[in-house]
């Protein structure tokens, strides 16, 4: 690692200043993708900026429909929250399922979504669940977020503080794991909610680890779920393989089957 | 047996330190006024130097030194050696390129280095190497080993065609013979997938020199340090063997990548006299990758002839071996002597042939990974049988049954250069068809069919050649250096034992096991018992361990060691007893007068050694220590059958181990709980080869599985818990314990019967082979039955 | 640089640390714990899994700086004196370790499951242990360790009530 300097800022306005301050700073919580890009020398911050213990970043509360999550808490606290365990399993089993318990005792919420990895869990939760993304400047609904790979619509300088996840009727997720990286090699998160709380239709059905451009979502599955929740619902349907990863660890045509396959387990844990 | 005795399950002496934090490991060693190495590595896997511009590096802040190859050079170093000639069919000699310490001329791998950095502390010695400016000329990667034989760029201009050597064994006439006469031949393509060692501990090499005395110390991660000492000495800075220390202390682990001798450790010692000032460094394990000795990576072509009864009549194997860029210490070895003499298996196959090629690539080395040569035999064989089973309309272990060499046949010669002292395989066979419940298989099948699963059961039946071997023979064979070993038992006055062993530990469990041994045949507590390992400075001069040699050549040594040294006792306590010496007898840590109770404790002996007041002066010396050097009469030949049975998706591809079996012919066994222990550990690596570990390189010689990221390692949830016996078995017919070597089997024995069970659950689609790692997704394509489309 | 302080094995201590310091620098060299390896540099391997303020983390994957203020327990602080916790007894009881480089970090892991889940299944040991990664065992003694672990402190957290 270059050497940079530690910043730990007293509260979220704190860390707006160091950044604005200091434009080749960098934020850090959980530092679980950032500390080993350092290790590696793929990255010289002058500054990283530890918002991991601002308190106004943690904790889970329900409010009004929606499970608020405050960016700096962690996807041990996520998997064992009793809130989020009630109102959506299938977001607590996604967070149990991200790395191993250690990485979980230290990576957050914030510095997934912001990271935005291709490959990482929670894009698919926030994309299937129509969540919010909440910032010190604004809120972006996740279809407006994810805006390619590793890429979002974050402003330089802006710092997420929250993610609003809509309760849903049921959701469901699945993954197949890359097994080296215990990333997704493809994952589908599913929901339903009556009454269209999503902004668009009832049913929504999000993928990641397989995109060429990160998460997205399968409309032919989701008109298909609408009438038919259940996963002979999207067993017959198959995503065309033109804009999928395409590496070593799964070609574009197998990266597409597994699609159909996590979906239809996404659907069956969801109706189970 | 004792509770502490041979055969006790005795736990762990050494475990103590290990679980409290107080092991003592190479990079927890930290001198005084210590500097800190960076190696500048090749970015390409082929290129000519054009030049090396490193002043900017030498005015950076903290740097101490700079060096490149033309400095090494100069110095008259010589290249890192090769310590096994192998000769071609021809009559030649193997290609012999220079492996410099630092590149000279040219780099030929991702990770070659080239330019060495040293400062005052590791972080600055980066910053430096980030200023050197190399300017490569990049010329064409040679990846596939196909291809390299073919022509056009050459890893070195001594072997233009990129052969390193041509080698055969066995009677090529009678085996194509055979299989032009035969009933039914079954005939596979095989890929030995290339593997990353990836033991726990990355390399760590300290070099120090101490200008008052000219000595040099070097702390290295080695399995054998006096290997080391020679090669280094001798071969490449031509130190003198008693100005050298080298000192291996608390190993993390090896399975053989800590065997050789690397240029880290030439160049770390090299540069502390240069600078005066100890050198360490470090590798990191994105480092370790690109720079330890990489394992199998064979390709081969088995044709294997049955006659009408369905008696295996011939065996015929071409292979091509990869050596990568440089020759390692071991490597030619691999795929010939430990290979080669291995295609016998459990069966008696009247003629064998074997044609290995050697190959050059613009790769890391590859050199001996846990099995080295005889994971790849056994392999081709057990493949190649429940193949041959599929084919024939039989049950792939009474296949196997049926050819087995039967007990009354040993000791047997095998048509492959070896003698099989002793063995009676039918007993793993049925103990192993126990434990996994083989009768009941077709009804579990029938079960998961109703779940939509697809249930497989694999057998695989090894024999591995351990404990190598005659120093006459391995020499005749090629090998530079002799592979006994040595013991020294020093008794102290006050009756406790230190052992000095050329055998190293390095979680092998040596600290118990040899202390078994010495409490066993002493009759005294283990806790008086020391084992010191790993320094040259104190132990006899000793080949180290690998290829399961450790109980079979260094247990030995220290028998015979031991009976010196009782045997000394017995006339010193005939002198204090007043007896004769033949009418001594020792037992159970006394000496007594034969049919008398007169009698001496152990101890007592001891003392008077020391303090020699009433003692045989005029015909004994003083003291009571004594070395026995061993040198192994033949190899030992371990054996057993391993039985998988996997569960499939079919809808992902993806497979679960549901069940493992091992049931093994270890002869004499000193701790049964170490000894499974050792089974776990190869069965995961095995299992690790079979499914998931697999070292890839694009075609421009990059590795693309260069970290934890892409190189799968069995982790905890990939496997399940084994079901594991150890037999009565055949004792060891020539070395006194009769003990046979049990480190390497189940990296030998597990990846043929998880291919196996693969197979056998896939057989429905009309699939009859799987190339390891057989991954999900290459499950699922031969399932649909699609092409891969050429992954960017 | 910045100058931390934080409890480690109950003891308080502080000491100069560049922004770039790991905390398994920190340990290893600052303080002279080398209990605490270092097996890889993406956060796979947890050779270096230690407790920080409860939670077992990996900490080449930490700053020392962000360790400031808290409270750590490495592998050389998890037994009282000779008294070795149930963990560190088991694996030596069932042959869990070998070379015993991963095996500080793997008992620091176990130690937290087992503060966390005192009776867990074996697909809950293999699930959680996979942080952590061993060579040389098969993981089939760890495994059997952390069981005869449970069974032990569930034992003594009967005999305490």
């Amino acid at each position: 690692m270059y050497n940079f300097d530690y910043v730990r800022p007293s509260s979220v306005s704190d860390a707006a200043q160091a950044l604005s301050n200091n434009t080749d700073a960098s934020l850090v919580a959980g530092g679980h993708t950032l500390i080993p890009t350092l290790k590696q020398r793929l990255a010289q911050p002058s500054a990283l900026i530890d918002i991991s213990q601002l308190a106004e970043l943690k904790g889970i509360r329900s409010d009004g429909g929606n499970i608020v999550i405050g960016a700096a808490t962690t996807h041990a606290e996520v998997a064992g929250s009793a809130d989020v365990k009630a109102a959506i399993p299938a977001l607590a089993e996604l967070a149990n399922g991200i790395g191993d318990r250690q990485v979980r005792h230290r990576g957050t919420i914030g510095g997934s979504v912001a990271n935005n990895d291709p490959s990482a869990d929670y894009p698919a939760a926030l994309l299937g669940l129509g969540a919010s993304v909440v910032t010190n400047r604004g809120r972006y609904d996740a279809d407006s977020f994810f805006t390619g790979l590793f890429s979002t619509a974050l402003h330089p300088g802006e710092i997420i503080t929250a993610v609003h996840f809509p309760i849903p009727d049921k959701a469901g997720y699945a993954k197949f794991e890359q097994r080296a990286s215990r990333y997704c090699l493809v994952s589908v998160f599913v929901a339903q909610k009556s009454g269209g709380i999503f902004s668009s239709g009832e049913t929504r059905v999000a993928v990641s680890g397989a995109g060429q451009n990160g998460v997205f979502r399968v409309a032919e599955m989701e008109q298909a779920l609408q009438g038919n929740f259940s996963p002979s619902g999207v067993s017959g349907i198959k995503v065309s393989s033109a804009n999928l990863m395409n590496d070593m660890h799964g070609a574009a045509d197998y990266r597409a089957a597994l699609i159909t396959a996590m979906a239809e387990r996404a659907v069956g844990a969801a109706s189970a | 047996m004792t509770a502490q005795g041979i055969g006790a399950a005795v736990k762990r002496r050494e475990d103590f330190r290990f679980i409290k934090g107080d092991g003592k490991y190479t990079d927890d060693i930290n001198l005084p006024n210590q500097t800190y190495c960076y190696f500048l590595r090749s970015p390409v896997a082929h290129a000519a130097i054009r030049n090396i511009d490193i002043s900017a590096a030498q005015s950076a802040p903290g740097v101490v030194a700079v060096f490149t190859g033309a400095d090494v050079d100069a110095s008259g170093a010589g290249g890192v050696p090769c310590g096994w000639l192998v000769t071609s069919r021809d009559g030649n000699p193997m290609k012999e390129p220079k492996h410099p310490i630092l590149a000279v001329g040219k780099v030929r791998h991702v990770g070659d280095p080239v330019v060495a950095v040293i400062a005052e502390t590791l972080e600055q010695a980066r910053n430096a190497s980030e200023l050197v400016q190399m300017d490569l000329d990049e010329l064409p990667a040679v990846v596939n080993m196909k291809s390299a034989l073919q022509g056009g760029s050459s890893v070195h201009e001594e072997a233009a065609d990129n052969l390193c050597f041509d080698w055969e064994l066995g009677d090529q006439a009678a085996t194509d013979a055979a299989l032009a006469g035969a009933a039914h031949v079954t005939k596979l393509d095989l890929v030995n997938n290339r593997l990353i060692p990836n033991a726990m501990e990355p390399r760590v090499a300290i070099g120090q020199y101490a200008p008052g005395t000219e000595d040099y110390t070097l702390y290295t991660t080695s399995q054998n340090p006096h290997v080391i000492r020679l090669l280094m000495g001798a071969f490449v800075l031509s130190i003198p063997e008693h100005k050298l220390r080298v000192y291996a202390p608390d190993v993390g682990g090896g399975f053989g990548s800590k065997i050789y001798h690397y240029a880290e450790e030439a160049l770390v010692t090299w540069a502390s006299k240069h600078i005066r000032r100890p050198v360490k460094w470090t590798s990191d394990r994105s480092e370790a990758f690109m720079s330890d000795a990489h394992g199998r990576d064979h390709l081969s072509h088995v044709e294997m002839a049955f006659d009408a009864d369905n008696r295996i009549i011939a065996l015929k194997c071409e292979t091509l071996a990869n050596m990568g860029a440089y020759l390692s210490t071991f490597a030619p070895c691999i795929p010939t002597w430990l290979h080669g003499t291995l295609l016998a298996g459990q069966y008696v196959t009247p003629a064998i042939y074997t044609n290995v090629k050697a190959v050059f690539t613009n790769t890391v080395p590859v050199d001996a990974y846990r099995g080295a040569g005889r994971p790849e035999a056994t392999y081709i064989l057990e493949r190649t049988i429940s193949k041959a089973a599929q084919e024939l309309g039989v049950d792939q272990a009474e296949l196997r049954r049926k050819n087995f060499i039967q007990p009354n046949q040993f000791p047997y010669q095998t048509p492959v250069a070896v003698v099989y002292d002793t063995g009676d395989y039918e007993p793993a066979l049925n103990k192993a068809m126990e434990l996994a419940d083989y009768a009941a298989f077709e009804q579990r099948r029938a079960e998961a069919k109703s779940r939509g699963k697809l249930r497989g059961i694999g057998v695989a039946s090894y024999i591995e050649a351990c404990g190598i071997a005659p120093s006459s023979l391995v020499g005749a064979l090629g090998a530079r250096a002799g592979l006994y070993e040595a013991a020294t038992v020093r008794v102290n006055p006050t009756g406790s034992v230190s052992v000095l062993t050329g055998s190293h530990s390095h979680g092998q469990g040596h600290e118990t096991t040899f202390a078994q041994v010495v409490a066993d045949k002493l009759g005294i507590d283990i806790g008086n018992v020391d084992i010191v390992h790993g320094d040259t400075d104190k132990i006899p001069f000793g080949m180290g361990t690998y290829g399961s040699r450790s109980i079979a050549v260094g247990g030995s040594a220290l028998v015979n060691a031991l009976d010196k040294v009782i045997e000394k006792g017995k006339k010193i306590a005939a002198h204090l007893l007043e007896a004769s010496a033949d009418d001594i007898e020792f037992a159970n840590g006394a000496y007594t007068v034969k049919g008398t109770d007169k009698s001496k404790a152990f101890g007592d002996i001891a003392l008077t050694a020391y303090v020699p007041h009433q003692y045989p002066i005029e015909t004994l010396e003083p003291g009571l220590e004594e070395t026995a050097f061993y040198d192994p009469k033949n190899f030992t030949y371990p054996a057993g059958t391993y039985i998988c049975e996997v569960e499939i998706d079919p809808q992902t591809g993806s497979t679960q181990i549901v069940s493992f079996s091992a049931a093994d012919d270890f002869g004499n066994v000193i701790n049964p709980m170490i000894v499974e222990g050792q089974v776990h550990g190869g069965v995961v690596q095995g299992v690790g080869q079979a499914l998931m570990e697999n070292a890839v390189y694009d075609d421009n010689g990059q590795l693309l599985t260069g970290s934890y990221m892409d190189y799968t390692m069995p982790r905890a949830d990939d496997v399940p818990s084994f079901k594991v016996a150890t037999l009565a078995g055949t004792p060891c017919t020539h070395n006194p314990l009769g003990v046979k070597g049990c480190g390497e089997a189940g990296a030998i024995g597990a990846p043929p019967a998880v291919i196996n069970a693969i197979v056998d659950a896939l057989k429905e689609y009309g699939i009859d082979h799987i190339d390891m790692p057989a991954t999900p997704e290459k499950i699922w394509r031969a399932i649909n039955a699609q092409p891969r489309m050429a992954a960017e | 640089m910045p100058t931390i302080s934080l409890q480690v094995n109950g003891k308080t201590v502080s000491g100069e640390v560049q922004g770039n310091t790991l905390l398994t620098d920190f340990l290893r060299q600052n303080l002279g714990l080398t209990g605490t390896h270092v097996g890889c540099d993406t956060s796979q391997c947890g050779a270096c899994v230690i407790h920080v303020n409860g939670d077992s983390i990996k900490a080449c994957t930490m700053l020392a700086a962000q360790a400031d203020n808290a409270s750590v327990t490495t592998i050389e602080g998890l037994s009282q004196g000779d008294d070795l916790h149930p963990v560190q007894a088991a694996f030596r009881e069932a042959h869990g370790l070998q070379c015993g480089f991963c095996t500080p970090g793997m008992i620091m892991s176990a130690a937290d499951l087992l503060s966390k889940n005192p009776n867990p299944s074996e697909a809950e040991i293999r699930s959680w242990l996979s942080g952590n990664l061993c060579r040389c065992t098969g993981y089939h003694n760890i495994v059997k360790a952390v069981q005869i672990a449970a069974g032990q402190m569930s034992g003594q957290r009967i005999a305490a009530e």
